[in-house]
C-alpha cells in the first residue's frame, strides 16, 4: 500500500482554480521532488495536503498510510505523522522553541501511545538532534522564529522535523534562501532523516537542492498539473531546457 | 493546585489522627434580615461580639455610603445593583441545603476540576458538597499557627484578629482604604464579615507562603471580604489568595478590601489567582468583582510586589495600587487578566510617589477573546515631593477572534521635574497563520492558543510562587477554551 496517494485532486483558493486533476503516488521511503515556475500551484499542494483552511478541495481524494487524508484536520494530520516544513516558518513571540516543540512532541508521542517526556528527558534527545544542524542551546531558548535569519528559520524547520519524526514530510522550498553552506547543513540533516518508512516530498524551483537530496522520483508541475515525471534526470534537462519546453509541450 | 494537594494530604492526617480533639461543633446562626440597614451593621458586630470602636466605625461607614454615587469611569455595564435584596450575613448553609454528592453538581465545573487534577475531596469541598467531618481544617491552622507563632507572626482571621489584638487591628485598619473611599469599599467597611490578618514582627523572615488554603474560612466571607497584613520594620512575607479552581458563590457582589503596610526595609508579596464564576456564555449568574486593593509602602526601602491573574467574575473592578511614601520605596505591578465570552474587566493599578527615589513597576498583559471588553487603567503620579521617582510601564494586550476588545487608559501625572517615567504598550492579535503553525505540528487549537498565551504572560506568570504559577499555566488554557475554532 503507498503511503501517499493522490488521485485527481482539484483545489481552488478563494474560487479560482489552483490545482486542476493532480495524480500523485509516493511508496514508504521514496523521495518525491516537485518542481514547477511560480504560481504553477506547488505550495498550494502542501497546504492542501497539510489541511490548512482556505484551500477548497473540489474533486478528487487523497489516501495517506490507509486513511482519507481529507477528512483529517490539520492537527489530526500532524499528530498522524504528516510534516510540512514551512517555505515562510511564521514567528510566535513569547514562545520559546523548546517549549513549543515539547508541546508538538508530546501531542505526537501521545497519538503514537508513548508517554510525554518531561523537561529533563525533552531537554536530552532534542540537543541531540539539534547538534547534527548545529543549533546551539540559545537558539533553542530563544522565542521561536523571532529575529532568526532566513537560515536559522530553515535549519530550525528541519530540526523540528527530525524531532518529531514523521512519516511524510514536505519541505517547501526549503532551499530558498539559503546560501551554499546552510543549504548543505539543512540538506545533510534531510538526507541523515531517509528511511525505508520515512517519505519525502521535496518542493523547489531549483535543481540545486536536488544534488544534495537526491530524488527516486522527480515530477514537474505547471499550471495546476503534473505535466511530466520521471527519474532524477529530469531534473538536470529541466535545469537545461527551462521550464517553458515543458510547460509548452503540455499547451501544444 | 499542587501546594493544596499537600495541604490537603497533611489536613487528612491531621484529621485522621486527631479527629476527637479537632472536631467542631456546627453552631445554627439566624441569617440578618433582608437588606442593608443600621440594623444590619449593628446585627453583624454583635454576632462577631466586636468591640464599640469597631461597631462605631462600621456606623461611620455604612452612614457615608448612603451619600455615595457608584464609581462611573470603568468600562463596564451591569444593570444598577438592588442592595436590598440581599442578605449581608447569613449562616452556613446548612447540609440539607447542599449537594449530596458529586453527582449533583454541574458536570462542568467537575469537568473543570478534573483538567485542574483536583483531588476528590478538594472537589467536594470547592463544589459545596457537605463533606464528613474528615476534612478539618482548624487542626491544619493549629499546625501552622504554632510554627508561625513561634516566631510572632499573627496569622489568623479578621474575626480573631479583633478579639486577639485589637490594638493593631484599630491601629491599621482603614489606614491605607479610608471607610470613605469608594463605594464598594465603604459598603465593605459596613458590613465586612470575616477575612485574614498578617502581621510580621521587626526582622523576620516569613518561613512559608501564606495562604488562605491553610485557614479555611467559615462559609460566606467571600462576599465582603477584608485583609490587613502588616511588615513591621525588615520583614518579608509572601501571600496567596485565591484558588485556581472555580469556586461558586451564590453572592453575585463581591466587595474585597485588602490593606497592606510595609515599614522600613519590609517588603510584602501579594499574589493572587482570581477565578469566580464568570457566568454562562452570556455572562447571566456571573460575580461582580468590585476590589479595593492598596498597600502603603510607608518606610524607607520598603516594598510591595502584586501580581494578578484574573481569569474569572462576569465584572472585574479592581486596581490594587502602592502608595510609595517612604524614600527609596518600591512598588510593582503584575497581572494578567484573561477575559472570554461576554466577561468585562476594567483593570489596573495606581502607582503614587510621594518618597524620593521611588520606583515603581507595572507589567500588565491583557487576553480578550469572545466577545470580552477589557480595559487597563492606570495612573502613575509623581508628587513634587517624589525626587528623582521612576516608573515604567508596559501594557501589553492580545486579541483573540474579532469581536473582542482592549482598551489602554494610562493617566500619568508629574508634578517633579526630575522624575522619568516610561509607558509602553502594544496590542496584537493571534493569526490564523500561527494558528496553523501549531496545529501543523500536532497541537490542537486549543493547545496552539495556551501555548501561544501563555508565552504572552511569562513575564507575569514567573513572578509568582511556583506552585501557584504551575497551577495557573493550566488555567490559562482553560478559561479559553472554546475561543477559538
Amino acid at each position: 500500500m503507498p503511503l501517499l496517494e493522490i488521485n485527481g485532486l482539484h483545489a481552488t483558493v478563494d474560487g479560482k482554480p489552483i490545482l486542476k486533476g493532480i495524480d500523485l503516488t509516493i511508496e514508504a521511503g521514496e523521495v518525491h521532488a516537485i518542481m514547477g515556475p511560480n504560481g504553477s500551484g506547488k505550495s498550494t499542494l502542501s497546504y492542501v495536503l497539510a489541511g490548512r483552511e482556505g484551500y477548497e478541495v473540489t474533486a478528487g481524494e487523497v489516501r495517506y498510510d490507509g486513511e482519507n487524508l481529507l477528512e483529517m484536520a490539520a492537527d489530526e494530520r500532524a499528530r498522524a505523522g504528516l510534516f510540512l516544513a514551512f517555505q515562510y516558518p511564521v514567528e510566535i513571540s513569547g514562545v520559546a522553541g523548546t517549549t513549543f516543540l515539547k508541546a508538538a512532541l508530546n501531542a505526537v508521542r501521545g497519538h503514537r501511545g508513548d508517554s510525554p517526556l518531561d523537561a529533563m528527558q525533552f531537554l536530552k534527545y532534542v540537543r541531540q538532534k539539534a547538534g547534527a544542524l548545529n543549533i546551539t542551546d540559545d537558539m533553542l531558548r530563544r522565542p521561536l522564529n523571532v529575529g532568526f535569519s532566513g537560515g536559522e528559520k530553515k535549519r530550525n524547520e528541519v530540526l523540528q522535523m527530525a524531532v518529531l519524526e514523521p512519516k511524510l514530510a514536505i519541505l517547501d522550498e526549503t532551499d530558498s534562501g539559503l546560501d551554499i553552506d546552510a543549504l548543505k547543513l539543512v540538506a545533510g540533516g534531510v538526507n541523515a532523516l531517509r528511511a525505508s518508512d520515512r517519505s519525502l516530498l521535496v518542493i523547489t524551483h531549483y535543481q540545486r537542492l536536488l544534488d544534495y537530496i537526491v530524488p527516486d522520483h522527480v515530477h514537474i508541475l505547471a499550471d495546476g498539473l503534473i505535466v511530466r515525471s520521471g527519474g532524477k534526470s529530469l531534473a538536470l534537462e529541466l535545469e537545461e531546457k527551462g521550464y517553458g519546453a515543458f510547460v509548452g509541450a503540455e499547451a501544444a | 493546585m499542587a501546594v493544596t494537594s499537600e495541604t490537603l494530604a497533611q489536613v487528612k492526617s491531621v484529621a485522621d489522627d486527631g479527629y476527637k480533639h479537632g472536631f467542631v461543633t456546627e453552631i445554627e446562626m439566624e441569617r440578618s434580615t433582608k437588606g442593608l440597614s443600621e440594623d444590619t451593621v449593628r446585627f453583624i458586630s454583635a454576632r462577631k461580639n466586636e468591640p464599640k470602636w469597631l461597631l462605631e466605625w462600621r456606623l461611620k461607614a455604612y452612614r457615608h455610603w448612603l451619600t455615595m454615587s457608584e464609581p462611573q469611569w470603568a468600562k463596564v455595564s451591569f444593570p444598577p445593583i438592588d442592595y436590598q435584596d440581599s442578605y449581608y450575613y447569613a449562616a452556613p448553609k446548612s447540609d440539607s441545603d447542599r449537594p449530596k454528592s458529586l453527582d449533583e453538581v454541574d458536570p462542568k465545573l467537575l469537568e473543570t476540576y478534573e483538567k485542574l487534577g483536583i483531588p476528590l475531596l478538594e472537589q467536594e469541598m470547592l463544589a459545596g458538597v457537605a463533606v464528613d467531618a474528615v476534612f478539618d481544617s482548624v487542626s491544619v491552622a493549629t499546625t501552622y499557627k504554632k510554627k508561625l507563632g513561634e516566631m510572632g507572626i499573627i496569622f489568623c482571621s479578621f474575626s480573631e484578629a479583633v478579639q486577639d489584638h485589637p490594638e493593631l487591628v484599630r491601629q491599621y485598619l482603614g489606614s491605607v482604604v479610608p471607610y470613605a473611599d469608594n463605594k464598594h469599599a465603604t459598603l465593605n467597611s459596613a458590613v465586612f464579615t470575616d477575612g485574614s490578618f498578617v502581621y510580621i514582627p521587626k526582622g523576620v523572615r516569613c518561613p512559608m507562603e501564606l495562604s488562605t488554603y491553610f485557614r479555611i474560612n467559615a462559609e460566606n466571607t467571600g462576599q465582603f471580604e477584608r485583609t490587613l497584613i502588616i511588615a513591621d520594620a525588615g520583614s518579608y512575607v509572601s501571600y496567596l489568595e485565591g484558588c485556581t479552581a472555580p469556586q461558586r458563590d451564590e453572592h453575585q457582589l463581591h466587595a474585597a478590601v485588602v490593606e497592606l503596610v510595609a515599614l522600613d526595609d519590609a517588603e510584602i508579596k501579594y499574589s493572587t489567582v482570581q477565578n469566580w464564576y464568570p457566568g454562562d456564555e452570556e455572562g447571566r449568574g456571573g460575580i461582580y468583582n468590585f476590589v479595593t486593593k492598596r498597600g502603603a509602602c510607608r518606610g524607607r526601602n520598603s516594598k510591595i510586589a502584586w501580581t494578578q491573574v484574573e481569569t474569572g467574575s462576569a465584572i472585574t473592578w479592581k486596581y490594587p495600587s502602592c502608595l510609595l511614601i517612604g524614600d527609596n520605596s518600591a512598588g510593582e505591578f503584575y497581572s494578567v487578566a484573561i477575559t472570554a465570552n461576554r466577561q468585562q474587566a476594567d483593570t489596573g493599578t495606581k502607582m503614587i510617589h510621594i518618597g524620593r527615589n521611588t520606583t515603581s513597576t507595572i507589567i500588565s498583559k491583557g487576553i480578550a477573546a469572545g466577545r470580552a471588553d477589557q480595559t487597563y487603567r492606570g495612573q502613575v503620579k509623581i508628587m513634587a515631593s517624589a525626587e528623582g521617582a521612576r516608573n515604567f510601564t508596559q501594557c501589553d494586550s492580545l486579541l483573540i477572534g474579532d469581536q473582542c476588545g482592549a482598551h489602554t487608559v494610562p493617566y500619568i501625572e508629574t508634578s517633579n521635574p526630575t522624575a522619568r517615567v516610561e509607558h509602553e504598550a502594544t496590542t496584537s492579535r493571534i493569526s490564523d497563520d500561527q494558528l496553523f503553525y501549531c496545529m501543523q505540528r500536532g497541537l490542537s487549537a486549543e493547545e496552539a492558543v495556551s501555548v501561544i498565551v501563555n508565552g504572552f504572560c511569562k513575564e507575569v506568570m514567573r513572578t509568582l510562587p511556583m506552585e501557584f504559577a504551575v497551577e495557573a499555566q493550566k488555567l490559562i488554557g482553560i478559561s479559553l477554551e472554546g475561543s477559538v475554532g
